[in-house]
């Protein structure tokens, strides 16, 4: 019994004691999950979850600029995408705040513009292996920088969140309300697409720009299915993030599977086990039917 | 504030969608302490006008003067239908943020406050739905919860944009008791209505409007049946009539 347990824990743990790019790709998980999952179940609760894959692809072309400028460099990529992916929110956000065009339709306008821009650059001059790396990401091979850059993303997030976290539930339950008693709507919205642009930016050099709206989105739908308060929402997605970057690190160490899609497919495995088993899932629902209230 | 003096004067408004005015050239003082309402067809400009008196709409002409209050420290209670009900929110929080003049984004809930809002749950009768989640709740309890909330924004002005409207006979005579007694402490209440019985029970003075103002006053002086046919013709008549308006 003993000795099974030890071979347990050696088979969860042995590959992160053993393996210093394991510790710092999981490390990477913890810092994405902690930063970009708070975002994702905002994301989802203002119906915006399509959005985050918008942004995501709204960001190559200024990741693709960083890179024709400075070849593979960290903090070329970073700021050309962060500055792409702002642009983008916020036009969009002017169009649909001053035009009859709706946030979707501006948005979905916007971000088709930088993506061909960006597929033009990279055919241009990237070869597909960089493109690879773009689009898929690289956590098992991130270096010191790359850590710095996505742990010090996560902390900026958490502590934004902190100050704008009352105006942003108000902005996303009652607008109208929030307008009424303040003025502080447009900084919540705008400090939240921000946010969501900056976390995207730092997910796509872990996981890649496809793969980082899947730890944002999918660890936030998941957690909706076990609680109706905000608040453990938040704090359940993020435990569900991390375990999916721990699980899908090991899946992708023992079966050679790469690693991003890993722990997204890990994500999304409880996302799927969420919707059937989950409070407020498929199958205590229906029971749940049958056996109703007095009152 | 005394009772009488004027607290909102609208002064040739006209408050519009697109360059579509939906209030046009208004002309009216409301005074403070008075239980007003806004009557008039649907499309006359009701909802519109109870969004420019708060801020959210600016005026295309015209303008909206406050006497001895800001339009910040104004309650509004908006329909149902602007209010995301499926956002994971207990009745608890929800109401509490009527404190929002006193907690701001970052103060925190003491126990003054907290014992604040279980006061304002059990005067509109949700005790007991504290930790409920707002989208397990009847049309007619979303409603008791956001009069709760405006209770606890505790000012002197409340605007009341259709509050009856799908609402059960019952909770309308608790929540008409809550207006009541809102007024009888010298509040000053503009309320958006279509239930003209309920308007001739409860309120002494009557706008009706239909984009312009068709009549003003008392009540019983407003609401006859020569206003009410004036104001749906008007109402009809503003379809088509896409000309630019210079009568200022």
């Amino acid at each position: 019994m003993q000795q099974t347990l030890i071979k347990m824990l050696d088979l969860f743990f042995s590959p992160f004691i053993e393996f210093g790019f394991m510790r710092r790709a999981l490390v990477g998980c913890l810092a994405l999950a902690l930063g970009a999952t708070p975002i994702g179940v905002f994301l989802t609760l203002r119906k915006m979850s399509l959005t985050g894959d918008a942004m995501a692809h709204a960001i190559l072309p200024g990741a693709a600029i960083g890179y024709l400028i400075a070849g593979l460099s960290l903090g070329a990529m970073t700021i050309g995408g962060v500055i792409a992916g702002i642009t983008v929110a916020i036009l969009s956000g002017l169009v649909a705040r001053t035009t009859i065009a709706q946030e979707d339709s501006s948005l979905a306008a916007f971000y088709l513009i930088s993506l061909a821009i960006g597929v033009v650059i990279v055919s241009m001059r990237g070869s597909n292996v960089d493109l690879l790396h773009i689009l898929f990401g690289t956590v098992l091979a991130l270096n010191d920088e790359a850590i710095y850059l996505v742990a010090g993303i996560s902390t900026a997030t958490l502590l934004t969140l902190a100050i704008i976290y009352r105006p942003l539930v108000l902005e996303c339950l009652d607008q109208n309300f929030l307008n009424s008693v303040s003025s502080l709507s447009p900084i919540a919205h705008y400090g939240f697409l921000i946010l969501a642009v900056l976390n995207l930016v730092g997910g796509f050099h872990a996981l890649g720009t496809l793969m980082a709206v899947g730890i944002m989105i999918l660890p936030a739908a998941a957690a909706r299915f076990w609680t109706r308060d905000i608040t453990p929402l938040i704090a359940i997605s993020i435990l569900m993030a991390f375990f999916s970057g721990f699980i899908g690190l090991l899946l992708s160490y023992y079966i050679s599977l790469p690693s991003g899609p890993a722990i997204i497919l890990t994500a999304g495995a409880i996302y799927i086990f969420s919707l059937i088993f989950g409070f407020n899932g498929v199958v205590i629902q229906k029971i749940q039917r049958q056996y109703h209230y007095k009152a | 504030m005394t009772t009488g003096n004027p607290i909102i004067h609208f002064s040739n408004l006209t408050l519009g969608y697109d360059r579509h005015p939906a209030v046009h050239h208004l002309e009216h003082t409301v005074n403070t302490g008075e239980l007003l309402a806004v009557v008039g067809p649907n499309g006359s400009g009701k909802s519109t006008l109870l969004k420019g008196i708060i801020g959210n709409l600016k005026p295309l002409e015209g303008e909206i003067k406050f006497n001895n209050i800001h339009p910040a420290e104004i309650a509004y209670l908006p329909q149902q239908v602007d209010i995301d009900l499926n956002f994971p929110i207990s009745v608890f929080d929800m109401v509490s943020m009527g404190l929002w003049h006193k907690v701001g984004a970052f103060k925190k809930f003491d126990a003054n406050l907290n014992a604040k809002i279980h006061d304002a749950l059990h005067m509109v009768g949700l005790c007991g739905f504290e930790s409920r989640p707002i989208n397990a709740l009847s049309g007619g309890q979303v409603q008791r919860c956001l009069f709760a909330r405006l209770l606890l924004q505790d000012s002197q002005v409340i605007l009341l944009d259709e509050p009856f409207a799908a609402i059960d006979t019952s909770t309308i005579d608790d929540l008409m008791g809550l207006i009541n007694s809102w007024n009888k402490e010298g509040r000053t209440i503009i309320a958006v209505l279509h239930d003209f019985e309920l308007v001739a029970k409860h309120f002494p003075e009557t706008l009706l409007l239909a984009r312009e103002l068709v009549a003003a006053g008392k009540t019983n002086k407003v609401i006859t049946k020569s206003n009410l046919d004036k104001a749906n013709k008007l109402t009809k008549s503003f379809k088509d009539r896409e000309v630019v308006c210079c009568t200022s």
